[in-house]
């Protein structure tokens, strides 16, 4: 059998697991400049199903695939040293405000413009929004089978794969046909480690936007191995529609943001009366506590 | 037309609790808005189905019954929703936050060009106005959800894209039967013209599904009694609690002992921890094995008789009385104000 074309997305994002005090801006909005930019964790578990099938199936390979500003890069780069073959940064400015149904827009025509590709695997979801939508319009948009919360391919064979999904309550094995859409759980195995010598060989890997600030050896350098060129791709070159990207392509709208202030802890003592009671009860429903 | 959608989860013939807890919440909400309550189930061999569903006040009820959708597949069911909600048009429609409805949700929003919001935690109706169109959108569904690993609570609308979708979690809602003699139609969709061979591309060949247990770890809300309780039959109140919330009963170590309580509600270092959203301590004093057990909860209530128990020293609202006295107090309070 010959080597599969298999497309990792993958997605950096603000580190929202360990949200200190200074996380949050007087005015209510997020301080992202103090949380930290990561691969998210579902993703590297996607990454890491990947390139075992490129393990399995000699000549498979992997394509790095990620959508955001300039600085996302680092997610190619992370995805080079462990393993991947080459990535594409998905950035345009018409991209801002997007929601899951624009992004899942944006990411099927990068997709249709990388090219073939057999199987297309995410994390299940990002932790910045818990949504778990991306995966799923991705692959209707393409018309594509999914398998959601996979935790093991068990097996490839021409083009039937054998999938292992983790659902709440205990486990599925599913039968599919390539090409197809997989989003992978956190309960799959964990990522391998940068490989010394792929971190050697993709260290200067970079994006157009990022080689213009470079010196003029990086150019020669670049200009004789090619593979460490990160290909960008803007609106332009998927051919995307602009009405269906960012907020005007957007349906959901977010009409409001309340910040959940973190008190110190002070035990408030309450009247043994219908009152005092009741004056508590409507403040655990205003904020949230019960619906 | 334009009627509030509900898709509800079958396993084994039972409709998932989420999928009641959604009805509760949509009856409640096409009551505010006029309009109809219509219910989706899907599966193979629903002949009792109505039943179940009918009386959390469900107006239509749409079956597609037929043996290969004896499970959840992606695309069959995503094809008998896309083709039903093509034709009915929904204003709203709400699925379970499971991994069926967190797979069937956006596969049918990305279908429909429609938005849908993931996880809320609050349903609600409202207006929205649109400044800069100079524009009033009447009759929104707001969206409350909380984003950034907990740090915000946003409300999200879909001004001008139908159906507005949402899942909600298991839990989070109140389920309740509307009447239990309420009438409802029934629509039986025929299948096949809406299904292919191409949507059973995918095939399940294994599944090994649990029965349901209690689970108190996943449970946002806790209601956890100790020895002060006092009695089997006073536990009984700390179920109608947690019931009337959306929680689950928990137990302290001593409460288990006395037999108020089963062994798989014990919380505490020799059980179960726990870190719910909001953690109602009755009758526990708070010993520290028992502390180990839920002191990260989001929030805690304690009602205790002694105004010194040390559980008070980690709550946030302490009452001093007994079980049997404020209890009620609180179930009365919470109905009168939830919506």
């Amino acid at each position: 059998m010959s080597g599969l074309k298999i497309v990792v997305l993958a997605k950096q994002v603000p580190d929202t697991r360990n949200v200190g005090k200074d996380a949050m801006k007087a005015d209510g909005t997020v301080n992202r400049a103090v949380l930290e930019a990561i691969f998210n964790p579902e993703d590297l578990n996607a990454l890491e199903q990947a390139l075992e099938l490129k393990d399995r199936v000699p000549g498979t390979t992997v394509t790095v695939l990620t959508m955001g500003p300039g600085r996302a890069a680092e997610i190619i780069r992370e995805g080079l040293y462990r393993g991947a073959d080459n990535g594409f940064l998905l950035t345009d400015r018409a991209f801002a405000g997007s929601d899951t149904l624009a992004t899942s827009y944006a990411i099927s025509k990068a997709i249709e413009k990388i090219g073939a590709f057999d199987v297309i695997i995410a994390g299940r979801q990002a932790i910045d929004g818990d949504t778990a939508q991306v995966g799923p319009q991705v692959a209707e948009k393409l018309n594509l089978p999914q398998v959601t919360y996979a935790e093991e391919i068990l097996n490839v064979k021409g083009n039937e794969i054998t999938i292992k999904r983790r659902l709440e309550r205990g486990i599925e094995i599913v039968k599919a046909k390539m090409p197809l859409v997989i989003t992978v759980t956190s309960s799959a195995p964990d990522c391998r480690p940068r490989n010394a010598k792929h971190t050697m060989k993709f260290k200067h890997a970079k994006t157009v936007s990022e080689m213009q600030d470079a010196t003029e050896d990086y150019l020669q350098l670049y200009n004789s191995r090619p593979y460490l060129q990160i290909p960008e791709l803007s609106v332009i070159d998927v051919q995307a529609d602009l009405v269906q990207l960012g907020l005007t392509g957007s349906p959901t709208k977010v009409k409001n943001i309340e910040n959940v202030v973190l008190q110190a802890k002070e035990s408030m003592t309450i009247g043994n009366n219908d009152q005092e009671i009741e004056a508590m009860m409507v403040e655990l429903i205003k904020n949230h506590t019960i619906g | 037309m334009n009627n509030l959608f509900v898709f509800c989860e079958i396993e084994d013939g039972q409709v998932a609790d989420v999928s009641l807890e959604l009805l509760t919440k949509g009856r409640s909400l096409a009551t505010q808005l006029g309009c109809k309550l219509e219910a989706i189930a899907i599966g193979y061999k629903l002949n009792d189905i109505a039943q179940q569903i009918i009386p959390y006040g469900v107006d239509v009820l749409h079956i597609a019954d037929d043996k290969r959708l004896v499970h959840y597949l992606t695309l069959p069911y995503a094809a008998i929703v896309n083709d039903l909600f093509a034709k009915e048009k929904p204003q709203i429609a709400l699925m379970g936050a499971t991994s069926v409805g967190r797979d069937l949700g956006p596969r049918v929003s990305s279908a429909l060009k429609s938005g849908l919001t993931a996880d809320c935690t609050s349903l609600m109706i409202g207006n929205h106005e649109d400044k800069k169109a100079n524009k009033v959108y009447e009759n929104l569904l707001y969206q409350i959800r909380p984003a950034f690993g907990g740090n915000i609570i946003a409300t999200i609308i879909n001004p001008d894209c139908r159906p507005q979708m949402a899942t909600v979690r298991e839990g989070v809602m109140k389920k309740e039967v509307f009447n239990v003699a309420y009438k409802g139609e029934i629509k039986n969709i025929d299948v096949k013209p809406i299904l292919t061979d191409a949507d059973f591309v995918v095939s399940i060949i294994e599944r090994h599904i649990e029965k349901r247990k209690i689970n108190i770890q996943g449970s946002p809300i806790v209601v956890a009694g100790g020895y002060g309780v006092g009695s089997k039959e006073n536990f009984k109140l700390l179920y109608e609690l947690a019931d009337v919330l959306g929680g689950e009963v928990g137990a302290s170590r001593a409460a288990v002992d006395e037999g108020y309580a089963d062994h798989e509600r014990q919380i505490g270092q020799t059980g179960i921890t726990v870190r719910p959203k909001l953690y109602i301590a009755c009758g526990i004093s708070g010993q520290i094995q028992h502390r180990a057990g839920m002191d990260e909860s989001a929030m805690i209530i304690s009602i205790n008789t002694d105004p010194h128990a040390p559980i008070n020293a980690i709550a946030d609202y302490a009452i001093t009385g007994s079980v049997s006295e404020i209890i009620p107090k609180m179930i009365k309070a919470y109905k009168k104000n939830s919506k």
